[in-house]
């Protein structure tokens, strides 16, 4: 087990490597970033030259990637254009971020596997084909249709909710937002689920263990769930990293000041040092996911074994 | 008994009365009703850059500086006149040489007294190029910025300015480059403001709360999200604050603002999102304003292209000036945000800044028949085809362009005759400019700085000038432009510079589309709430409740 997580996180490193440089080479590509600086006017040469040298964009390409890859090492992420340190930026926005996918975890996690569950048990009844009309509407219709329809009914219509969230960002103000981030994901959950229980229904163990006289409980809890689980966690879990990049679309309709909003913001004021760090931070969130993920393999099915 | 009786009646009357006349004087001075402590909140945007007043050049940095800054003037949010605020006087006899006298009695929100020092300080660090002030070009009529400032980005020679000498405690001069007669109208642009010694002793620590001297004063400040601003009590000027602050929001979407407006969680939206425009009557009734900033939409030509700079160009710029329907666009598009453009300036200018209505001619009036005849006279569109130019990522420019494109082929019964063409960013769109990549005419706006005629024409039109994209270069313009400036005679600078934009017009040196309107909406419990030239709120004249 532990030389499988070694070499794991030696696998990582060319990811990073790689991911990285990709990114870094996508944002110089778009173009000089100083001139977006100036409104709709030139920037004077002498200005421009000297904030470019500030930024360190004086330099070639394959030098500032050098360069910025150094400062990473070191907890350095560079500055935004505004003067604010790009790890501030990232303390700001990574817990807001952070707790927002939380919030759609759980739902995902409670309703999704809920429905999964209930549905897959009871295949072919109404609950299971009005749940599958359901999840059907749900992955067709996009995100940002959701997103605005629940803040118009419930924030503008109703007057449940406030519109927006507000600077803190609580938890219960992420309610509404993380349902919405989650709909889709969750709409797969339960039809991994379902799938997964329906198929596992008519294995031996589930016939042994319920002919052992096991109650009805613990049969699809413990027998049943845990083996049917594999496919879902795999996809919760690459979904962990998708949540949190993705969330830019559910951030700005709920005006979230999180990850999505700084990357949003960085792309359009093409602040190569704002994107390529929190892309960086969003890879290595990725990878330790997915090693999660298949670290909890084991965990949920005895027969695999890491060596 | 008796006695007692009467009395209480008489008490009643009394009381109704007073209960009466209250309301009645609430009414009659507007202000009775307000409550001076309440608070508000608006929307906002993240400031680009870091929030010194010579390095701010857009409208979301510029709304907070509106607030904490005062400067030597200040515009009239009615009529866009500069009015002395904190200068006593400014004395010039040749238009070069200026002698400003700073108020008694004005002091930051620190307690430290606004002096000549404050001024002179503040305007060395704008011009010093090591501060990467990105309007340090405010400071290049003074002499020596060629010295703080070197153009080709050597290292500086001098540390201030040599054009500025402190005279006595509230006294300084200003000695000009060149004869510039509206100069003292320029100063109450945010870049010439005043700034405290904290300013310059504990930069990083000012720049997270920065300190000023205008009605309100920064309580708390988070960057990329929210600030809260509080009434300064002890704010000296006549422009005191009528309500307790004011809580500057960031949105990423203006969309989202203005349903939170409609929901009841935002006070003040002063950006309506063009997709709402439809409902804005419905939503808002009469809390909804639209009305003239000093902004106008233009197309510029790359006179770099050798195709768009021949003889007879300019009939064919005309010609795309006069195939384009502004009425219809501006009433489809805008909703009547826009006004169809009539001249190069702004009627926030007013007739005597320079602003004339219809001073452009036929060249703007839509006319099909006269459009194809001048293109074709022109020696037709070079390369068969017009692309327009424009960024993507922000505003509706989509939407206009493609209709601006709709209209000239109509008008030239050709439907290949126009084109989008979309930059993704508009970094990007603003790097291709500034590397004269552009093959066709491309979008170019303007807001204005201070309102005079002069920043509508010299930053733009003028050779080699900080926003002359398209590279026009006119000698006749140039030389009316420099003897406008050393008018001394206001009223007669302005007519030259009318005569230069005479020029303007007569080359079609870009095409003239449309002012734009700043819109507002707010809360019920607002009142008196308005918006000045510059399409900002003007935040200390709004009472709540």
């Amino acid at each position: 087990m532990g030389r499988y997580v070694i070499r794991r996180l030696l696998q990582m490193i060319p990811v990073f490597i790689g991911a990285t440089l990709l990114i870094f080479l996508m944002v110089n590509v778009m173009g000089d970033p100083i001139a977006g600086l100036c409104g709709d006017r030139q920037c004077d040469p002498a200005t421009a030259a000297q904030l470019e040298k500030e930024f360190g964009l004086d330099k070639p390409v394959w030098q500032q990637y050098l360069t910025y890859m150094g400062n990473v090492f070191t907890g350095d992420f560079g500055t935004a254009f505004n003067g604010q340190p790009v790890t501030e930026l990232m303390a700001t926005a990574f817990p807001v971020t952070i707790r927002l996918t939380l919030v759609a975890i759980f739902f995902e996690i409670v309703i999704g596997i809920t429905l999964g569950v209930v549905t897959g048990l009871r295949r072919g009844r109404p609950v299971d084909t009005s749940v599958l009309l359901l999840t059907l509407v749900v992955i067709s219709v996009p995100t940002f249709v959701t997103g605005l329809l629940l803040q118009l009914l419930l924030g503008v219509e109703w007057g449940w909710i406030k519109p927006s969230v507000s600077t803190d960002a609580t938890f219960g103000e992420l309610i509404v937002p993380g349902l919405v981030l989650a709909s889709v994901s969750l709409a797969y959950v339960t039809r991994l689920t379902r799938t997964s229980i329906a198929e596992n229904k008519r294995s031996d163990y589930v016939r042994t263990a319920v002919a052992k006289g096991l109650p009805h409980r613990r049969v699809v809890t413990r027998h049943l769930l845990r083996n049917s689980l594999i496919p879902v966690v795999t996809f919760i879990g690459t979904d962990i990293g998708a949540l949190m990049g993705g969330a830019i679309v559910t951030e700005r309709i709920f005006n979230i000041h999180g990850v999505g909003y700084q990357l949003y913001q960085g792309i359009l004021r093409q602040n190569t040092q704002t994107v390529v760090g929190f892309v960086t931070v969003l890879v290595l969130v990725f990878l330790v996911a997915n090693l999660l993920v298949d670290l909890l393999y084991a965990v949920l099915d005895p027969r695999i074994r890491y060596a | 008994m008796r006695g007692a009786t009467h009395a209480k009646w008489v008490a009643c009357a009394a009381a109704v009365a007073l209960v009466a006349t209250a309301c009645g004087g609430g009414s009659d001075s507007g202000g009775g009703g307000g409550d001076g402590g309440a608070t508000l909140s608006s929307s906002w945007g993240d400031p680009q850059n870091p929030l010194e007043p010579a390095n701010t050049n857009e409208v979301q940095g510029g709304k907070v500086l509106s607030m904490i800054f005062r400067g030597l003037k200040r515009y009239n949010p009615e009529t866009a006149a500069a009015e002395d605020w904190l200068a006593e006087k400014i004395d010039t006899t040749d238009s070069q040489n200026f002698t400003i006298t700073v108020k008694d009695g004005w002091t930051f929100s620190n307690g430290e007294k606004v002096t000549a020092k404050s001024f002179v300080d503040a305007w060395n660090y704008g011009a010093g190029l090591k501060n990467n002030q990105k309007n340090a070009y405010f400071f290049e009529y003074i002499d020596g910025y060629t010295k703080t400032h070197p153009d080709d980005g050597s290292a500086p020679s001098a540390g201030t300015l040599s054009g500025l000498k402190i005279v006595d405690e509230m006294t300084f001069t200003v000695k000009l480059k060149q004869k510039f007669s509206s100069f003292p109208d320029t100063l109450g642009y945010a870049a010439f403001a005043p700034l405290p010694q904290t300013f310059f002793t504990d930069h990083a620590g000012w720049l997270k709360k920065p300190v000023g001297n205008g009605p309100y004063a920064i309580d708390s400040y988070t960057k990329g999200s929210q600030m809260v601003l509080k009434k300064w009590d002890g704010y000296p000027g006549e422009d005191k604050a009528q309500n307790g602050g004011v809580t500057l929001k960031v949105y990423t979407d203006n969309n989202t603002a203005y349903t939170d407006l409609i929901a009841g969680n935002l006070d003040l939206v002063d950006d309506v999102p063009a997709a709402q425009l439809k409902n804005v009557e419905n939503d808002l009734g009469d809390r909804y304003l639209n009305t003239p900033a000093g902004i106008i939409q233009t197309l510029a030509f790359p006179f770099y292209d050798p195709d768009w700079n021949k003889s007879g160009s300019d009939k064919v710029r005309t010609g795309l000036s006069r195939a384009i329907d502004r009425d219809q666009i501006t009433k489809t598009i805008f909703q009547d945000t826009r006004t169809p453009a009539t001249d190069w300036t702004s009627p926030v200018l007013g007739e005597e800044g320079g602003f004339k209505e219809g001073f452009c001619g036929d060249a703007c009036d839509y006319d099909p028949e006269e459009a194809k005849k001048l293109i074709e006279e022109g020696g037709g569109l070079p390369g068969g085809q017009v692309k327009i130019t424009y960024n993507a990522d922000t505003g509706s420019h989509k939407q206009w362009v493609d209709a601006v494109c709709n209209s000239i082929n109509n008008a030239l019964d050709n439907e290949k005759a126009c084109v989008g063409n979309p930059v993704g960013t508009f970094a990007d769109f603003r790097s291709q400019i500034g590397d004269q990549k552009m093959t066709g005419p491309f979008r170019a706006g303007w807001q204005m700085d201070y309102p005079l005629i002069q920043n509508f024409l010299q930053p733009l039109y003028y050779t080699n000038a900080s926003s002359n994209d398209g590279k026009w270069s006119n000698e006749d313009f140039d030389s009316l432009v420099d003897k406008a400036n050393a008018e001394t005679d206001i009223a007669e600078a302005v007519k030259t510079f009318q005569q230069a934009e005479e020029v303007v017009r007569d080359n079609m040196a870009a095409i003239p589309l449309w002012y734009q309107n700043g819109s507002a909406g707010y809360a019920e419990r607002l009142s008196d709430v308005r918006l000045n030239p510059f399409s900002v709120p003007v935040y200390e004249e709004i009472k709540v409740g």
